[in-house]
């Protein structure tokens, strides 16, 4: 994945645009998604008043975010949950290794968690011995394809059947050139139900966390998450310090939005509620900061934070559907990402706020109402400035402001032009204009407005 | 101590407080009592659920006869359904002993009409992995516990103590190869809602 990271959004992108058909599946399942996404939101009159409502809640929680982590940690440790606190990703691993390591554990069975993407648990771990394995299906099929996934909702979305078919015939002995999606899920299905049986310790994520009761709620559509822990001595829950909501009516809020904006199901298929570890086991919650308390301390992101990881902004963004969820190089891709992503190193993140046309979609389906494309442009303006913008769009754009200064260089640059579209097309429309990519160049007219303007002017006269 | 860390660094960045919203106005708008079987079974059936709406356990029993081969694994929280294991009298075996179950009958006091959801408590799943490990799953619900929305589920739930709870809204499923949606993910391969008339 290093040498990924090297690369920035638009040259991934670039790679991804090579296969055309699969580029134009990509942006039609996704809108596809959308669409569903819209369908159940039309259904509900109150959506509007929904989204303000949760909007509000996680301004409360943002605005109390440290009271409400205490009374979570009193009400958890009340209800015999042991609690850890781990400052970034690093420390994450550590105690979760621990804990494994403790108990002489060496396998563990992982559903979907987009922190420990995040922090890169599944590498750490496997350095130290320790073999993981996502339950998650389309997590499953990214894992044994030795891919991150692209999509925080759908794992594996920039994956055709075919290949799918092709990695479970090597890794899981499914018969070859086998590509039905019901007999590949029902060869993992065998596969995972014998992995969760044999685990003794389970990690999964979080999707909200009550200050008020001290439960977790995680949602999931396979029960993958539920297999994992119930089976299990150790449940490691791992989440990150903005998932808490004050009270446990709040889910009734938050649990109408989130299906809805991710899939367009009125609900997951399981909502399941972790108060108290069942007899016999050990139910352990990794709160983790990793960056968060600084986004929180910058006003204009902030609202970052009240991200409910539904992934409506990438199905929605043309650009996240056009270019693929591995072109922005980190855990949480699309919009959403890209706002996030800078706050943990901005320089490595530089391109990412600029991979947007800052239409403004991603913050209109937002079921939380973050002001994602509006954050965007403040990041551009932020990297400018703090010098991290990329070294071709800054001279591009020193270009352009030198002649805009000028109205007699902008006239003689603009005649230029115009010549050169007409005489030398073959100067603009090369493999050396980034622009040119996927584009036709207009036809150049004649004369430019400004000419055409005071000859009009002369004939009226 | 990161936890100390943590904290502080919160608190000194988190801003002026934002009151929490009122919560009233949605629970008002969508307390609609219209019709909720008839919104339950259409929104279930949509999600992959079989819905019957029955007599009594005895038309239960009926259905089940049909389904489901004698022999088979069958597991019941209703102790009135007499004939199949009752869950409350295996509490002390060890959850993946029920791998093996082909079928879990459990009650659910509260169904959810906008999403098909049936919430369940630990005390009504006996064992926590009950109604994820078995093959297929059937609730038992009366229709005076459907309200209609997740406002009024919680109201109802309240601050109820329980150790585990589940909203279950269908059979598992995942349509995570190419968007194609496969009924039987991890978990029962199909969900059957008795509601009793």
């Amino acid at each position: 994945m290093s040498n990924v990271a090297a690369k920035s959004h638009s040259e991934l992108a670039g790679i991804f645009n090579q296969d055309e058909p699969r580029v134009d599946w990509h942006d039609e399942t996704l809108w596809w998604v959308r669409q569903k996404r819209d369908i159940q939101a039309h259904k509900l009159p109150e959506w509007e008043l929904l989204r303000e409502t949760a909007s509000q809640i996680k301004n409360n929680v943002l605005s109390n975010l440290s009271e409400y982590l205490e009374q979570f940690e009193a009400n958890a440790i009340n209800n015999g949950i042991i609690v850890h606190w781990a400052a970034d990703a690093e420390e994450h691993n550590q105690i979760v290794h621990r804990l494994l390591q403790e108990r002489g554990i060496n396998r563990m069975v992982k559903s979907k968690s987009m922190l420990t993407e995040e922090c890169h648990l599944n590498e750490y771990l496997k350095e130290q011995g320790i073999d993981v394995i996502d339950s998650d299906l389309g997590e499953r099929i990214v894992q044994l394809a030795g891919e991150p996934p692209s999509h925080i909702v759908l794992p594996c979305i920039h994956k055709k059947k075919e290949e799918i078919g092709d990695i479970f015939h090597e890794h899981l002995g499914s018969a070859k050139g086998e590509s039905d999606p019901k007999i590949l899920t029902e060869t993992a299905r065998q596969h995972l139900r014998e992995v969760f049986l044999t685990r003794r310790a389970a990690l999964t994520g979080v999707n909200f966390a009550i200050a008020e009761t001290g439960e977790f709620v995680i949602c999931t559509n396979e029960g993958n998450a539920d297999m994992g822990a119930h089976l299990a001595e150790i449940h490691i829950a791992s989440m990150g310090i903005e998932k808490i909501i004050p009270e446990r009516k709040h889910l009734g809020v938050f649990l109408r939005l989130l299906t809805r904006s991710a899939t367009g199901q009125p609900i997951t298929t399981y909502s399941s509620h972790f108060k108290r570890p069942q007899q016999g086991t050990e139910i352990h919650i990794v709160i983790v900061d990793n960056g968060r308390s600084i986004q929180l301390g910058r006003e204009d992101f902030r609202n970052s934070l009240k991200c409910i990881r539904c992934g409506a902004c990438m199905n929605t963004c043309p650009v996240y559907r056009k270019s693929g969820g591995h072109s922005y190089h980190t855990a949480v891709a699309g919009p959403i990402g890209s706002i996030l992503a800078p706050n943990l190193d901005m320089k490595k993140y530089a391109d990412l706020p600029f991979a947007s046309t800052l239409c403004g979609s991603c913050s209109n389906v937002c079921p939380v109402k973050i002001d994602i494309h509006d954050q965007l442009y403040k990041w551009r303006q932020v990297i400018v400035k703090e010098g991290y913008s990329p070294k071709a769009k800054t001279m591009a754009m020193k270009a352009m402001a030198f002649t805009l200064s000028s109205p007699a260089l902008y006239r003689s640059g603009g005649k230029v032009g115009r010549l050169v579209f007409k005489y030398a097309p073959f100067a603009v429309n090369n493999g050396l204009n980034p622009w040119y990519k996927h584009r036709e160049m207009p036809k150049a007219p004649e004369e430019s407005f400004g000419e055409w303007y005071s000859k009009r002017k002369e004939g009226k006269q | 101590m990161s936890r100390e860390k943590i904290l502080a660094a919160v608190k000194k960045n988190q801003f002026t407080h934002a009151p929490l919203p009122d919560l009233e106005i949605l629970s008002t708008l969508t307390a609609t009592g219209d019709n909720l079987v008839q919104q339950y079974t259409s929104v279930a059936s949509a999600g992959g659920s079989f819905v019957y709406e029955v007599k009594d356990l005895e038309a239960i029993k009926t259905i089940l006869h049909k389904e489901f081969k004698p022999g088979v694994k069958i597991i019941s929280g209703i102790q009135e359904l007499g004939e199949y294991t009752y869950a409350g009298n295996v509490l002390e075996e060890s959850s993946h002993s029920f791998a093996d179950a082909e079928l879990t009958i459990l009650q659910s006091n509260l169904g959810v009409a906008e999403n098909g959801a049936l919430w369940l408590t630990e005390s009504q799943m006996n064992i926590r992995v009950l109604p994820f490990i078995s093959q297929h799953l059937a609730v038992v619900i009366s229709k005076d516990a459907l309200v209609p929305t997740m406002a009024q589920a919680y109201a109802q739930i309240g601050n109820a103590d329980y150790g585990y709870g589940a909203f279950i809204s269908g059979p598992s499923k995942t349509a995570d190869i190419e968007q194609s949606l496969v009924i039987g993910a991890h978990g029962p391969r199909s969900l059957s809602v008795f509601i009793l008339t």
